[in-house]
């Protein structure tokens, strides 16, 4: 009897590394992993060399400037002022729309209108409400002509601009994820709820919701994780020299107005980081609170 | 489906309904505001505008040169297109088809570039390509647009690859072809719609990518949803009403092609890729 690990030295290499799954095809898989070591993980690692190299001072200098600064370390409280209560606000609004939308037979047409914003992407949204919320727009015309309102609302270069378009492109984005995680449920569970007389919200609370939980967990980690790199619509509707300064604007304008490189890949390292953080932190937080399958498939 | 008849439920659902309402009421106006301004004479205080035109289209074509920006624009797309299916397609077939050691690792490998946003890598990505004398260029703009569009083929093309039957494959080898004649005769006739479904999504995600485009392109390698950034960011330079007329062409460049892709695709697929990334 001979085990793989014994094999006599006589078999060529080339079947010795096919006996592990290399072979010819295997190789295939080369030049798009160099690729994206070359593009993806070289510049990551040479950016986080670069910013312990600083244009002046220490190894920390960069560092220790972005957290001396509170115009530069507060864009991150205003980048989560930001990007936190819209993302909640997104799943909040996601959850029930798409438990009542799941049950539709013709989603085809509402989940191809709502993935036009995400289509056209913050630039064009941005561009868009400009106009649509301005003093003379038809979103506060219309407030006003409903008798709502009496004078126009102030919805642009402010932090309320930059909300109404990450809540456009972003809530397209987490209601087409919830409603494909909900379509991944078993109705049957559901069902079998209700023949035992368990109410439209008990349903939710103990059967959808846990079994949701884990999907609404990722759901949340990538909708935020977009609305915290919010850049284009920070700038043109936002203030982005006061309120909406978000983290974005500064390692932009650190690598292209000030060509410290230095320092934009240090602020881009530290946005990362807090980006991971909070993931990080949520992921755990549900290992916390629930403890179980994480998926009910239709098996 | 369960029925739910109390006052509350029915007041539940309308609730929702209007909420959606709204929610797609405020996304038409935006877009039907934008068009009306582009043909509009003069708009200012009024719920129309006074009078129709169609000028502003042939100023907006020369003042932002939109000719070459949209011939940049579709090389940029088609160049991208092509070699992330070049390059993504035989790694998703190998990914599908081979059992190897590191993997795991390979996936997170692809993986990563779609979790991190564009503008969180596109800062040292673009450093490293200024370094590199690359960027400014139209080399530096397809390849910092490769970086996510790669690992997205990669991802959307493995499921395709699974459903087909392994003895066909087989076969083929029995006949002595090579791996060459096994993708050209029979892996890509039979993943052609895997592969047309992937390369549309790519290529309506290029059009509209505007961070890694805008962090590496030059005076001459803009695209254009980045020409339509400079252009509302310098806005006061130019009239509204011709950004608007920019705004229009860029709309119906991304929404032709989205058309296109939904013939093909579900519009689900186009976030919830990310579902069977972590299925993994």
């Amino acid at each position: 009897m001979s085990t793989p690990v014994s094999l006599p030295a006589s078999i060529p290499l080339s079947q010795r590394l096919a006996a592990r799954g290399i072979d010819g095809l295997t190789l295939l898989v080369v030049p798009a992993a160099l690729f994206i070591l070359g593009l993806f993980v070289y510049p990551f690692l040479y950016g986080l060399w670069l910013s312990f190299q600083p244009k002046v001072g220490g190894t920390f200098a960069n560092y220790a400037k972005f957290f001396a600064d509170p115009f530069l370390y507060g864009t991150i409280a205003t980048t989560l002022w930001l990007a936190l209560p819209v993302t909640l606000l997104n799943i909040v609004l996601a959850v029930p729309i798409a438990l009542r939308v799941r049950h539709l037979r013709r989603q085809r047409l509402l989940t191809t209108i709502l993935v036009i914003p995400i289509t056209l992407g913050t630039v064009l949204v941005a561009e868009g409400l400009l106009n649509y919320l301005g003093p003379q727009g038809w979103f506060s015309r219309s407030l006003i002509a409903l008798g709502l309102i009496s004078k126009p609302l102030a919805l642009l270069h402010n932090y309320w601009g930059v909300f109404i378009s990450l809540l456009l492109t972003g809530f397209p984005f987490t209601f087409l994820l919830t409603l494909s995680y909900l379509s991944g449920l078993d109705p049957a569970l559901e069902q079998a709820a209700a023949t035992l007389g368990a109410g439209s919200w008990q349903r939710f609370r103990h059967i959808i919701l846990p079994l949701l939980l884990a999907g609404l967990a990722i759901t949340f980690c990538l909708s935020f994780v977009q609305a915290f790199s919010v850049f284009p619509s920070a700038v043109l509707l936002g203030a982005p020299a006061g309120p909406t300064r978000v983290i974005s604007i500064a390692a932009y304008q650190a690598a292209f107005e000030d060509y410290d490189y230095s320092m934009a890949s240090a602020i881009a390292m530290i946005m990362a980081v807090v980006q991971l953080a909070i993931v990080a932190a949520l992921l755990f937080a549900r290992g916390l609170i629930y403890r179980g399958a994480t998926s009910g498939g239709k098996g | 489906m369960i029925r739910d008849t109390t006052l509350g439920a029915k007041l539940w659902i309308t609730a929702v309904w209007a909420v959606i309402g709204f929610f797609i009421l405020n996304l038409l106006a935006m877009i039907a505001a934008v068009v009306v301004s582009s043909f509009a004479t003069r708009w200012l205080g009024t719920w129309f505008p006074l009078g129709w035109t169609t000028r502003w289209y042939t100023s907006a074509w020369e003042e932002f040169q939109l000719g070459d920006v949209l011939t940049v624009t579709f090389q940029v797309v088609f160049l991208v297109v092509f070699l992330s299916g070049l390059i993504g397609v035989p790694a998703a077939y190998a990914m599908a088809r081979r059992e190897f050691p590191g993997k795991r690792l390979v996936m997170l490998l692809f993986l990563l570039p779609l979790l991190v946003p564009p503008i969180t890598f596109g800062i040292p990505l673009a450093t490293v390509l200024y370094r590199a004398g690359l960027a400014g260029s139209m080399t530096g703009v397809v390849l910092a647009n490769l970086v996510p569009t790669v690992p997205f083929v990669v991802l959307v093309m493995i499921p395709f690859v699974e459903q087909i039957d392994q003895r066909i494959e087989a076969a083929a080898r029995v006949f002595g072809a090579s791996t060459f004649q096994l993708f050209r005769y029979v892996l890509v006739p039979l993943l052609l719609p895997g592969i047309l479904a992937a390369l549309l999504l790519v290529l309506v995600r290029t059009i509209a990518m505007f961070e890694l485009t805008f962090l590496t392109a030059g005076p001459t390698s803009q695209t254009l949803v980045v020409a339509l950034y400079y252009a509302v960011f310098a806005s006061g330079v130019r009239s509204v009403q011709s950004i608007d007329a920019m705004a229009v062409v860029y709309m119906i460049t991304t929404l032709v092609w989205l058309l296109i892709a939904l013939r093909f695709v579900n519009p689900t697929q186009i976030v919830a890729r990310a579902k069977s990334e972590h299925a993994h």
